[in-house]
């Protein structure tokens, strides 16, 4: 009888077994090469961001050798200083851990992020002498349907962008989408963020040339993306601003 | 191959389509087949699912019993589509994360649990692996055509590739937006649905009821 109780739960019991350890095998074997996946994804898009290698044409081997070039720092957001750092540490997880991360209050929280992690990681790339070649910094913050994840990059001198790039978004393809658009990209560097150490860099409508009042504060917004445009002008007047890495930006410019 | 062999694994591409004719995994079509990539990987990773399921789900098929056979079903087609995650994830990761959260989903998609319930449950292993693999094709016929249209109309490109050149990179073809988001899938289906029932007309299915005529106009 295949429908007794007894059937019923050795049923049950045999195919949980045989399922979960399957499972378990697969995740538990592939793992390794994951989480190499997904580092390797984020160091290939702090390369891209830093400008240190073109989208595209850049191999797993690569992403290594530039890598080394760059130097990964922590810093705490309330004071701007430099603090220790775990190597793998994740923005994510520090956001969600109330301990490492405080609850921004709507006023404050421009880019609606929610949690602020206490820390986060820059990455500093280095010329042959050593000294700074770009600064790049992790900037999130929601557009229409998605949180953007991406990086900023910045000259030595913390004000001029040298580009910008999301490594994870899930905006319209072809619309908010076009945040990818090599183009659009394009128009960031030699862009400033501050006016007198306020962040005032922004997406407006119909276009930006060179007779455009304020032009090097300004980027043409994406067409038929209106909230992805305003979530980016937003992530990035909170991360550059005092809540963000405005401390840390003050700072490193009193030192130059 | 055998006569019935043939039958289950042609026939849904085009007489018995699950988008087509059984309107089932609407759901993904819509939402995977904005660009012709992720719509392919997608077609590969739910043949497999839809063929494994069947085929294991059709081996124990006489030991199951009735009263969590669902159950059953679910944790069968909810196991192979975690490990075929985690392989997308260590193999494709770029794919990986287009896809996102759309390969969980199969776990939900009706024709996985619409073939194992239907065919799997009656039928022999061998056949069974068959028919998910003939209705893998079907729906991956239906994506692959949705997805070609939508890349190609909304972005002008073809897996990436430029066919149509943009104005907005110096070419002629004005995209149009509409085509990349979801509602078009459904237009296209629609169209889609039409065309095939106007050729087959065995696939119009008999009116369950019959709309009586308005009755104030007949008391005059």
């Amino acid at each position: 009888m295949s429908d007794s109780i007894q059937k019923t739960l050795l049923v049950a019991l045999l195919l949980c077994i045989v399922c979960s350890v399957i499972v378990s095998t697969a995740a538990v074997k592939l793992k390794p090469i994951q989480q190499s996946n997904a580092l390797i994804d984020k160091r290939k898009n702090i390369i891209i961001a830093a400008g240190l290698a073109e989208a595209g044409g850049i191999s797993d081997k690569d992403v290594k050798r530039l890598f080394n070039s760059i130097e990964m720092k922590g810093i705490d957001l309330s004071t701007g200083e430099y603090v220790d750092i775990d190597k793998d540490y994740s923005i994510e997880k520090a956001a969600k851990d109330p301990k490492r991360s405080r609850r921004l209050k709507p006023k404050e929280d421009l880019a609606d992020i929610r949690w602020l992690p206490n820390v986060m990681p820059v990455y500093l790339a280095k010329d042959k002498q050593n000294k700074i070649s770009k600064i790049v910094l992790p900037v999130h913050g929601y557009g229409l349907w998605s949180t953007l994840y991406g990086f900023l990059a910045l000259e030595p001198d913390a004000n001029t962008v040298a580009g910008l790039g999301f490594y994870q978004h899930a905006e319209t393809p072809g619309l908010g989408g076009e945040v990818d658009n090599p183009k659009w990209k394009a128009l960031w560097p030699g862009k400033k963020i501050y006016e007198d150490g306020i962040p005032v860099i922004k997406l407006v409508k119909g276009g930006v040339d060179a007779n455009t009042p304020n032009a090097e504060h300004k980027v043409d917004a994406l067409s038929g993306a209106t909230l992805t445009s305003r979530g980016v002008t937003n992530l990035l007047q909170f991360w550059m601003g005092d809540k963000g890495y405005g401390k840390y930006i003050t700072r490193l410019k009193s030192q130059s | 191959m055998s006569s019935e062999a043939k039958k289950v694994l042609l026939m849904p591409i085009l007489s018995n389509n699950p988008i087509g004719l059984q309107i089932l995994g609407i759901c993904s079509a819509l939402a995977v087949t904005s660009n012709l990539k992720t719509t392919l990987t997608m077609c590969v990773a739910l043949t497999l699912v839809t063929a494994f399921s069947s085929f294991f789900i059709s081996t124990i098929r006489n030991h199951v019993p009735s009263s969590i056979r669902i159950i059953v079903q679910m944790t069968i087609i909810a196991s192979l589509v975690i490990v075929v995650d985690q392989f997308l994830k260590a193999y494709a990761f770029q794919t990986s994360k287009q896809l996102s959260v759309f390969v969980g989903l199969i776990i939900t998609n009706c024709i996985v649990m619409g073939r194992a319930e239907a065919y799997a449950m009656k039928n022999p292993p061998i056949l069974s692996f068959l028919d998910g693999i003939g209705n893998g094709l079907g729906y991956s016929v239906m994506l692959i055509v949705i997805g070609v249209i939508r890349e190609l109309f909304g972005t002008g490109k073809l897996l990436g590739f430029e066919i149509l050149p943009v104005v907005s990179e110096g070419g002629w073809y004005m995209p149009n937006g509409m085509m990349l988001l979801p509602p078009s899938a459904f237009f296209i289906i629609g169209l889609i649905i039409w065309g095939l029932r106007s050729v087959k007309r065995e696939q119009i299915e008999k009116d369950e009821f019959k709309i009586t005529s308005n009755s104030m106009n007949n008391s005059h």
